[in-house]
C-alpha cells in the first residue's frame, strides 16, 4: 500500500493510503454528505475542478454499476474518502471505485478522518489542496501553489462537443449541456419528451431557430461569473418568451443575466438532505444538492424576478420565478441521482408550462 | 403553546409491563413525548400499568396513574380526567390497540376527546391486514401475495394456491406473537390454529415466503401540511426470515445502491402520504436481492422498537418531534435539538456506521429452542457506533454481557467441513460465529451465502475479522498490525491472548505508538454543522472531538446495558435519576450506556452521553479523557457494580459505599464475618468450587439447599437441590457459563420472604417500606408478587427487620442504596442476601410511598445528610395504600422455555396494583398482568405430593367460584376425597382424551401444575405448561400464587375500580 499525503492550502496535512492513480493533483477540496450514490457523485461534470472528500466513511459497498452513471466519464480533479470496500456486493455490480479511478487516471487518498477533513472545511470554508504521494513534499513550496489555483473556465470541459437528439413523441425541449446529468434529460425523455442536447458553446439563435417547446438549462462547474458568453446566450433566451426550466448552474446564470448577483458559499451544500421550501405551497422537500454558489436575493428585482424555494436550514436562495415570464429555475437537483426523487414534480411542473399534460 | 391552542390536556397511554416485543423503547418514546408536550404547556394525564418506568414519574407527566391498561380503566380515567385529546402512537402496540377500542365503542367521540397524532382510520389502515393490502395496491406498492384467513381450511386452500413455503402472521399481536413459517401442511395447521387464537380479531395473514430476501427498514416522519422526511433506513444482516427484532441490524444500509436506497425511500413516502399518517412511522421492506423487485412486509402507524433504534442511531429525537408534530406544528418549524441551526424537516446523515446486536434470552431458558423466526424473543438489544463496520460489529458484541468479547467466543472448531456446511443451516443467536468459523475452515464465501443467503458484504467483513485474528495469531505485534486490530476494536486483553502477550504489554505498546481512542460526535449531519449536545462515540485513528467542558465536579454515571431478564428497565430508572439529581446538585454528568431502548441514552438526560460498551477498557479510555471526580456505581445494575474494581485500578474514586464494602456484601467468609459482628442469622451456608465440595455441603447443611454462583443478578444459575444428584447437574449447568467465582450452597429456609429498599447517609438510614412476597422463599424476588406494605409479619418481625437492617447498613459503611432480601419464621428473622447497591424494586417503592429514593440515596453519595433533608430516620410511616407488584412473563414467546418458577427469574416485567384496599389492589395487579378470568369457568388441576393439602382449600374455594375442576389422578383423588368434583383426567402419556386435549380444545381458564422440586424428572409437567402457554391459557406454578388468584376472583364485585392519581402521593 503507498502512501498518500492530502495538503491543504491552510497547511494541515492528512496521511493514509494512494487510491487510484498516483499522479499529483491540486484541486478545490469540498465535501457530499450523500451515503449512497457515490458513482453519481462521481460522474456529475459539476464536481470538475474539484476534488470530492465522502462524509459517509464505507464507500464502494456495491461496486460500480455504469448504468448508474451520469455522464461518461468520473470528473472530480481527486477522491477523498475513509474506507474503500475490498469486495463490493450488489447483483449489478461490474467494477470496483479502485480500477474505475484508475481507469479514468484519477487519482485519490483513502484512510484518512475525513470528519476532520469536513469540520476543517465547514470552519474555515472551502480550500485548495493537493492529493500527492510524494512522502518529501514541501509544505513551502506547495502552499503558494494551492492558493494560487483557481478552477477556472471548466464548463467547456465538461459540456458535449456536439448536439444529441433523445427521440420523444411528447414537447420538444432544448437542453443546454453546461455539465448536464444524465438524469436530467432522462426524466424528460421519461415523460414523453424529445430532448435535444446542445453543446455549452450553442448560440440562442441555434436554439430558438429549432422553435423547442421549452428550454432546459441544466447545472454545470464552476463560478457562474466565469461564463460570460453563456449568461449572454441565455439572456437572448430569457427575451425569447420561450418556457425556460433551469437547474444549479443554470438557474445562477439565469439570475446572472437577469441582472441578479451570486456569491461563493462558505462551504456550499452537497448532500442529499436539504430541505427546501416551496414558497407558494409551504411544502418542504428534501433536495438532492451541489452548489458553492448561490444566488443574492438582497438586491433582486421583484420585477424581473422573486424567490420561489428557500433553503430551511440557512435560508438562502433555491429557487426563482421570473416575473412574467414562463421561467422558472431551482438551485437543488430535481433530477435526483444521488439523492431524494421529492422533487421530481417540477419537470411535470415544466411540461404544463410548455403547455402539456402535467 | 401548541400550535393547535385547542390541545390543553392530553391522555398519555403507556405500553404497559415490559414483555417480549414491547420494552423500554416506548418509556424512552414516552418519557420524551411527554416532555415534549410539557415543554408546550400542555397539561399530560397519564396512564401506564408498570411502575418501573421514568414517564410515571411526576416530573415527567402532571397525573400519573399506575393502572391496569383496560378499556374499562381508560373510560373511567377520560371520565375523571377530562382531557381533550389522547396520544395513543407512542406507548406502543398495547396503546394503539386501546386507543382503537375505544374509537370503535364511540366512547372517544361521545365524550368529545380526540385522537391526536393519527387517525383511527389511519391506524385501521396500516393495521387490519386487508385495508392494508388494498391501500397499497391502490398505490401501487406491492406486496406479498397474501390473503387474510380466519379459518384453518381457508388457510390450507389458499396456502394450496400459492405453494409453500408461507409466512404467517396473526393481525394485532406484538412482536409476531403467534406467527411463523410453514412449510408444509402439518406446520400450517400448527401455526395457524395458534395464530388465529391469539389474534385479537382472530385474523392471521398468509403470505408467500420471501425468506432469503434483503430486509430494510424505513423510519418516516410526516406532519400535517404534508411534507416528510426519513429519518434513517436500517439493512438487516439476517435476511427476511428472522424477526427485526431478533436480527442483527445496521444502519444506514450498506448494500443498497442509490437507485435502490432511493426507490424504498421514495416508496415509504408514499405509503405514509397515502396512510395520512402524522407523526412517526416504520416501513419494513423485503427487497430481491437480485433485482429491483421489492415487497412492503410491514408499516407501524407509530414509534416503534426500530424507531428507538433510529433515534439514537441518527440523534434525531422521533418521539419529541412525533410528539410535537401532535400538536400541530410542521417540520420546518420544530428546531433540531442536536445541532440548533437546522430544523426537524432536514434527513440526517450519518458518517458512521450503527450495528444492533438482540440480547437473546437463551442463558435463562436453557431448555428452549435458540432458533430464530418471525416470532420475536430478544429482551433488549445493543447498539455500537464505529466509523467502519467491523468494529462497530465487534464493540456489540463485547455490549452484550454474555460472555463474549469476539467472534472466537463460541467454539465450533469441533465441527468437520461436512457438519459445518450442515451446521449453518441453523438461523440463531450463534450464526455469525459459527460463519466466523465456516471461514475459518476454508469454506467459502460463496458457500456461505448460498447457505444463508446473508450479503457477501457482511459476509467478506466477518472474514476480515478473522484475518486479523490470524494475524494477530500468527505474526509478531508491530506497531502498524496493532494500530489495524485497534481499528477494528479488538479488545487489549483479546489482542494480548491471540498474541501470547499479557494485556498490560498490549496496553504499553498503544502508549508508546500513541494509539488512544479519540472520540467523535453523534451530530445527525456528517459535521456539516457544528453541534451542540454531547454524544459521542469512539474510533481509533482520527482526531478527538470530545473535550473536558467545564470546572464543575464531574460524576461518572455507569448505565445497565441491554435490558435482560433480571436487569431491566429499572436499572434506567435508577441511572437517570441519579443523572437528575447530580445535575441538580451543580455536577457536570457523564453517562456511558449501549442501549438504545433506553432513557437513559437520550441526547439531553446527562450533560454527556457516551454511547460505548461498559468493559473496563472501554470505560477506561473515557475516564483518560473526562477525569472524572468520581463514578456511582450502585444504580445501573450487576453492570456497573462490576466495573467497580476497575473503576478504582483506574484511580477513579467510588462515589457512596466503598468497593471494598461492595466486596464485603458479596464476599461469602467477609458477609459471614460480618452478619456474626451484627448478631445477625442467616440460613447456613457453604462456599465451594466443585462438585464434590458441594455435595459434601449440602450433605452437611441437610437437604433441600440452595445451589449458586456468586456475583450474579436475577439468580442467574441459582436452584434448589433435593439429593446428590440435583446438585451434580447444577454444577454442570453452572460451569457452562464462565465461572471465575465461587459457588455458594446454602440451606433452604421455608418461610415469608421480605425485601427491603434503603438509603443509608453513613449514619442514619431511610427504610421507605417493607414489602412482602406472596410465593414463599425458593422463587425468585423478581418472579414474586410483592406486597407493600407487609401484611402477614407480626410488629416484632418488622422492627427487627428495621434493626437488622440498620446494624448491615453502618456494618457495611453504605453510603447511598442498599437491598436486603429476608426470610422470616414465625419471629426469627434471617438474612439471605444483601446487594449494597440500588434494586428492581427501587422505582414501584419510591412511587407508592412518595419518598424519592433515587435522589436520596444520590445526595446521601453527595453527603447531604438524611436528617437535614428532612426525613426522619429508620422506617417511614406505612403508606395509606396497598401496592402489589405482579411479575410479568413472556412465555409463549419463547418455545421451549420451561415456565415453572423457581430461584431462577424468567420474568421479563411487572404491572402494579395500588388501591385503598388489599382486594383491590390485587385484582387491579392480575388484571394488569393480563390475567382475565373467567371465560369458560373450567381449569386443570395437577400437583406435587407436598402441596396437596393446600390444593384442597383452592380446589375448594374455586369450585365455589363455579370452575369445574379437571384433575390427574392423584391430584383428582385427593380432591374428590375432600369433597371437591374434581375429573380425573388422563396424563399425556394416557389415551385420548387425556389433558392434552382439554389445553387443545381451547376451554380451559387456568392451569395450576406445580412441579416437583429438584430437576425436572417427569416431561409430563413440562409438556402441560408449554402447551397451555402456547394456546394463550394462564398457567400458575406456585401454590401461593394460585391463592392469591382465587382471592382476587372472589372480590370481583369489584366493577368500578378508584384510580389513584400517584403524582399526589
Amino acid at each position: 500500500m503507498m502512501k498518500a499525503f492530502l495538503i491543504l492550502e491552510d497547511g494541515h496535512v492528512f496521511t493514509g493510503t494512494s487510491i487510484g492513480a498516483k499522479k499529483e493533483v491540486i484541486s478545490e477540496i469540498v465535501f457530499n454528505t450523500s451515503m449512497t450514490g457515490y458513482l453519481e457523485v462521481l460522474t456529475d461534470p459539476s464536481y470538475a475542478g474539484q476534488a470530492v472528500c465522502m462524509t459517509y466513511p464505507l464507500i464502494g459497498n456495491y461496486g460500480i454499476c455504469y448504468e448508474d452513471t451520469e455522464s461518461l466519464r468520473p470528473w472530480p480533479d481527486g477522491y477523498i474518502v475513509r474506507e474503500l470496500s475490498r469486495t463490493p456486493s450488489n447483483f449489478r455490480c461490474e467494477d470496483t471505485i479502485q480500477n474505475f479511478l484508475k481507469r479514468f487516471d484519477i487519482p485519490g487518498i483513502a484512510g484518512i478522518d475525513t470528519r476532520a477533513l469536513t469540520r476543517i472545511l465547514r470552519e474555515k470554508g472551502t480550500m485548495n489542496g493537493m492529493i500527492t504521494t510524494d512522502e518529501n513534499y514541501d509544505l513551502d513550496a506547495i502552499i503558494p501553489r494551492l492558493k494560487a489555483y483557481t478552477t477556472g473556465k471548466v464548463v467547456e470541459k465538461v459540456t458535449c462537443s456536439e448536439k444529441t437528439v433523445l427521440k420523444g413523441s411528447g414537447k420538444k425541449v432544448a437542453l443546454l449541456d453546461l455539465g448536464a446529468k444524465n438524469n436530467i434529460a432522462k426524466s424528460l425523455n421519461q415523460r414523453g419528451c424529445e430532448v435535444t442536447i446542445y453543446p455549452a458553446s450553442t448560440t440562442a439563435e441555434e436554439i430558438l431557430a429549432a422553435n423547442p417547446d421549452g428550454i432546459m438549462l441544466s447545472n454545470g462547474p464552476g463560478d457562474p461569473k466565469e461564463c460570460t458568453e453563456v449568461i449572454k446566450e441565455i439572456r437572448k433566451l430569457y427575451e425569447s418568451d420561450t418556457p425556460i426550466f433551469a437547474i444549479c448552474l443554470g438557474h445562477q446564470l439565469m439570475a446572472l443575466a437577469t441582472g441578479a448577483d451570486t456569491h461563493k458559499m462558505k462551504y456550499g451544500h452537497r448532500g442529499g438532505n436539504h430541505p427546501v421550501k416551496d414558497l407558494e405551497t409551504g411544502r418542504v422537500y428534501i433536495s438532492s444538492q451541489n452548489h458553492g454558489y448561490v444566488v443574492d436575493t438582497d438586491n433582486l428585482d421583484p420585477k424581473v424576478a422573486v424567490p420561489a424555494f428557500i433553503n430551511v436550514n440557512d435560508g438562502t436562495n433555491e429557487g426563482l420565478k421570473y416575473t412574467g415570464k414562463n421561467i422558472f429555475t431551482v438551485q437543488f437537483h430535481p433530477e435526483a441521482c444521488p439523492g431524494p426523487q421529492d422533487s421530481g414534480y417540477l419537470f411535470d411542473r415544466f411540461i404544463k408550462m410548455m403547455g402539456g399534460e402535467e | 403553546m401548541p400550535k393547535n391552542p385547542e390541545i390543553k390536556k392530553v391522555l398519555m397511554i403507556g405500553s404497559g409491563p415490559i414483555v417480549i416485543g414491547q420494552a423500554a423503547e416506548f418509556d424512552y418514546a414516552g418519557t420524551q413525548a411527554c416532555r415534549s408536550l410539557k415543554e408546550e404547556g400542555v397539561e399530560v394525564v397519564l396512564l401506564n400499568s408498570n411502575p418501573a418506568t421514568i414517564m410515571t414519574d411526576k416530573d415527567i407527566a402532571d397525573k400519573v396513574y399506575i393502572e391496569p391498561l383496560t378499556v374499562e380503566v381508560v373510560e373511567q380515567l377520560i371520565l375523571k380526567e377530562k382531557p381533550d385529546s389522547v396520544l395513543p402512537t407512542l406507548g406502543g402496540q398495547a396503546g394503539l390497540n386501546l386507543a382503537m377500542e375505544l374509537e370503535e365503542r364511540g366512547f372517544l367521540k361521545e365524550h368529545n376527546v380526540r385522537l391526536i397524532g393519527t387517525t383511527s382510520q389511519t391506524i385501521k389502515k396500516a393495521e387490519d391486514r386487508q385495508e392494508f393490502k388494498d391501500t397499497m395496491e391502490k398505490i401501487g406498492e406491492p406486496v406479498a401475495a397474501s390473503l387474510v384467513v380466519t379459518t384453518v381450511e381457508d388457510g390450507i386452500a389458499f396456502t394450496n394456491t400459492i405453494g409453500y413455503p408461507v409466512v404467517l402472521r396473526p393481525a394485532y399481536t406484538l412482536g409476531g406473537s403467534g406467527g411463523g413459517i410453514a412449510h408444509n401442511e402439518a406446520e400450517l395447521i400448527e401455526i395457524l390454529e395458534n395464530g388465529l387464537r391469539l389474534s385479537r380479531v382472530g385474523e392471521v395473514l398468509v403470505e408467500r415466503c420471501i425468506a432469503g430476501w434483503k430486509e430494510i427498514e424505513y423510519e418516516v416522519m410526516r406532519d400535517s401540511a404534508g411534507n416528510c422526511i426519513t429519518v434513517c433506513n436500517m439493512e438487516n444482516l439476517d435476511p427476511v426470515g428472522v424477526h427485526t427484532g431478533d436480527s442483527i441490524v445496521v444502519a444506514p444500509s450498506q448494500t443498497l445502491g442509490d437507485k435502490e436506497y432511493q426507490m424504498l425511500r421514495t416508496s415509504a413516502l408514499n405509503i405514509i402520504t397515502e396512510l395520512g399518517i402524522t407523526g412517526g412511522c416504520n416501513v419494513q421492506y423485503a427487497l430481491n436481492p437480485d433485482s429491483f423487485e421489492y415487497c412492503v412486509i410491514e408499516v407501524n402507524p407509530r414509534v416503534s422498537r426500530s424507531s428507538a433504534l433510529a433515534s439514537k442511531a441518527t440523534g434525531y429525537p422521533i418521539a419529541k418531534v412525533a410528539a410535537k408534530i401532535a400538536l400541530g406544528y410542521t417540520l420546518d418549524e420544530i428546531p433540531n435539538a442536536i445541532t440548533g441551526k437546522t430544523y426537524a424537516s432536514f434527513e440526517p446523515m450519518l458518517d458512521y456506521c450503527v450495528v444492533k446486536i438482540p440480547r437473546l434470552p437463551f442463558d435463562k431458558f436453557i431448555s428452549a429452542k435458540r432458533t430464530l423466526t418471525t416470532q420475536m424473543k430478544a429482551t433488549g438489544e445493543v447498539m455500537s457506533i464505529c466509523n467502519n463496520f467491523e468494529g462497530a460489529l465487534m464493540k456489540a458484541i463485547r455490549s452484550l454481557e454474555q460472555h463474549v468479547d469476539s467472534l472466537m467466543s463460541y467454539d465450533f472448531s469441533n465441527l468437520s467441513r461436512e457438519e459445518m456446511l450442515e451446521a449453518l443451516h441453523i438461523v440463531d443467536d450463534m450464526r455469525i460465529w459459527r460463519i466466523a468459523q465456516a471461514i475459518r475452515i476454508g469454506i467459502s464465501q460463496e458457500e456461505i451465502h448460498e447457505i444463508t443467503k446473508i450479503d457477501l458484504w457482511f459476509i467478506d467483513k466477518i472474514a476480515i475479522l478473522t484475518e486479523m485474528e490470524y494475524a494477530l495469531k500468527t505474526r509478531e505485534l508491530d506497531e502498524d498490525l496493532l494500530r489495524e486490530a485497534k481499528r477494528m476494536e479488538f479488545p487489549d486483553y483479546v489482542i494480548a491472548k491471540l498474541n501470547g502477550k499479557t494485556e498490560e504489554t498490549v496496553k504499553e505498546m498503544r502508549k508508546t505508538y500513541g494509539i488512544t481512542a479519540a472520540y467523535k460526535m453523534v451530530d445527525t449531519c456528517a459535521a456539516e454543522f457544528a453541534a451542540t449536545t454531547p454524544y459521542y462515540y469512539s474510533v481509533y485513528g482520527g482526531e478527538n472531538e470530545a473535550e473536558r467542558t467545564s470546572d464543575k465536579k464531574k460524576v461518572l454515571v455507569l448505565g445497565s446495558g441491554p435490558i435482560r431478564i433480571g436487569q431491566g428497565i429499572e436499572f434506567d430508572f435508577c441511572s437517570v435519576h441519579c443523572t437528575w439529581a447530580f445535575a441538580k446538585e451543580g455536577y457536570e454528568t457523564i453517562i456511558i450506556n449501549n442501549n438504545p431502548e433506553t432513557v437513559s441514552t437520550d441526547f439531553d438526560i446527562a450533560d454527556k452521553l457516551y454511547f460505548e460498551p461498559l468493559t473496563p477498557e472501554d470505560v477506561e479510555n473515557i475516564v483518560n479523557i473526562e477525569k472524572p471526580d468520581g463514578a456511582v456505581v450502585q444504580f445501573g445494575g450487576q453492570t456497573a457494580i462490576k466495573l467497580t474494581e476497575a473503576l478504582m485500578k483506574m484511580g477513579v474514586p467510588i462515589l457512596g459505599t466503598s468497593a471494598e464494602n461492595v466486596d464485603a456484601a458479596e464476599d461469602r467468609e467477609l458477609f459471614d464475618e460480618i452478619l456474626e459482628q451484627c448478631q445477625i442469622p442467616r440460613p447456613k451456608g457453604q462456599t465451594v468450587f466443585t462438585a464434590e465440595e458441594a455435595k459434601k455441603a449440602a450433605n452437611e447443611l441437610g437437604y433441600p439447599v440452595l445451589v449458586r454462583p456468586s456475583y450474579v443478578l436475577g439468580g442467574q444459575g441459582m436452584q434448589i437441590a433435593i439429593n446428590d444428584e440435583d446438585v451434580e447437574q447444577y454444577i454442570g449447568i453452572i460451569n457452562r457459563i464462565a465461572q471465575e467465582h465461587p459457588i455458594l450452597v446454602d440451606k433452604y429456609l421455608v418461610g415469608k420472604e421480605i425485601e427491603v429498599d434503603a438509603v443509608c447517609d453513613g449514619e442514619d438510614i431511610v427504610i421507605p417500606g417493607i414489602m412482602e412476597h406472596i410465593e414463599r422463599a425458593g422463587i425468585h424476588s423478581g418472579d414474586s408478587i410483592s406486597v407493600y406494605p407487609a401484611q402477614t409479619i407480626s410488629k416484632t418481625a418488622k422492627a427487627t427487620i428495621e434493626e437488622y437492617t440498620k446494624r448491615l447498613a453502618k456494618a457495611l459503611h453504605v453510603i447511598g442504596m442498599i437491598n436486603i432480601q429476608f426470610i422470616v419464621c414465625g419471629e426469627e428473622v434471617y438474612v439471605i442476601e444483601v446487594n449494597p447497591r440500588s434494586s428492581r424494586t427501587v422505582p414501584y417503592i419510591s412511587k407508592v410511598t412518595g419518598i424519592p429514593i433515587v435522589p436520596l440515596a444520590a445526595k446521601a453519595i453527595m453527603g447531604y445528610k438524611l436528617k437535614d433533608m428532612g426525613y426522619t430516620p429508620g422506617l417511614q410511616p406505612e403508606a395509606k395504600y396497598f401496592a402489589i407488584k405482579m411479575p410479568v412473563f413472556s412465555f409463549e414467546k419463547i418455545r421451549g422455555a420451561d415456565i415453572s418458577l423457581g430461584p431462577e427469574m424468567k420474568s421479563t416485567g411487572e404491572c402494579l396494583g395500588i388501591a385503598e384496599s388489599f382486594n383491590e389492589a390485587l385484582y387491579k395487579a392480575f388484571l394488569g398482568a393480563g390475567i382475565n378470568l373467567p371465560k369458560h369457568k373450567n381449569m386443570i388441576m395437577t400437583v406435587r405430593d407436598e402441596d396437596k393439602e393446600e390444593a384442597v382449600e383452592i380446589g375448594k374455594r374455586f369450585e365455589a367460584l363455579g370452575y369445574r375442576i379437571y384433575a390427574t389422578r392423584n391430584t383428582a383423588k385427593t380432591l374428590q376425597e375432600a369433597g371437591v368434583k374434581a375429573i380425573r383426567t388422563n396424563k399425556l402419556e394416557q389415551p385420548s382424551p387425556n389433558l392434552m386435549d382439554l389445553i387443545l380444545g381451547h376451554k380451559i381458564d387456568l392451569v395450576i401444575d406445580t412441579p416437583s422440586q429438584g430437576v425436572e424428572h417427569a416431561k409430563d409437567g413440562f409438556l402441560i405448561r408449554r402447551n397451555a402457554i402456547e394456546t394463550g391459557v394462564n398457567v400458575l406454578t406456585a401454590m401461593d400464587t394460585a391463592k392469591a388468584l382465587v382471592t382476587s376472583l372472589e372480590n370481583t364485585d369489584l366493577n368500578r375500580l378508584t384510580l389513584i392519581d400517584i403524582a399526589q402521593i
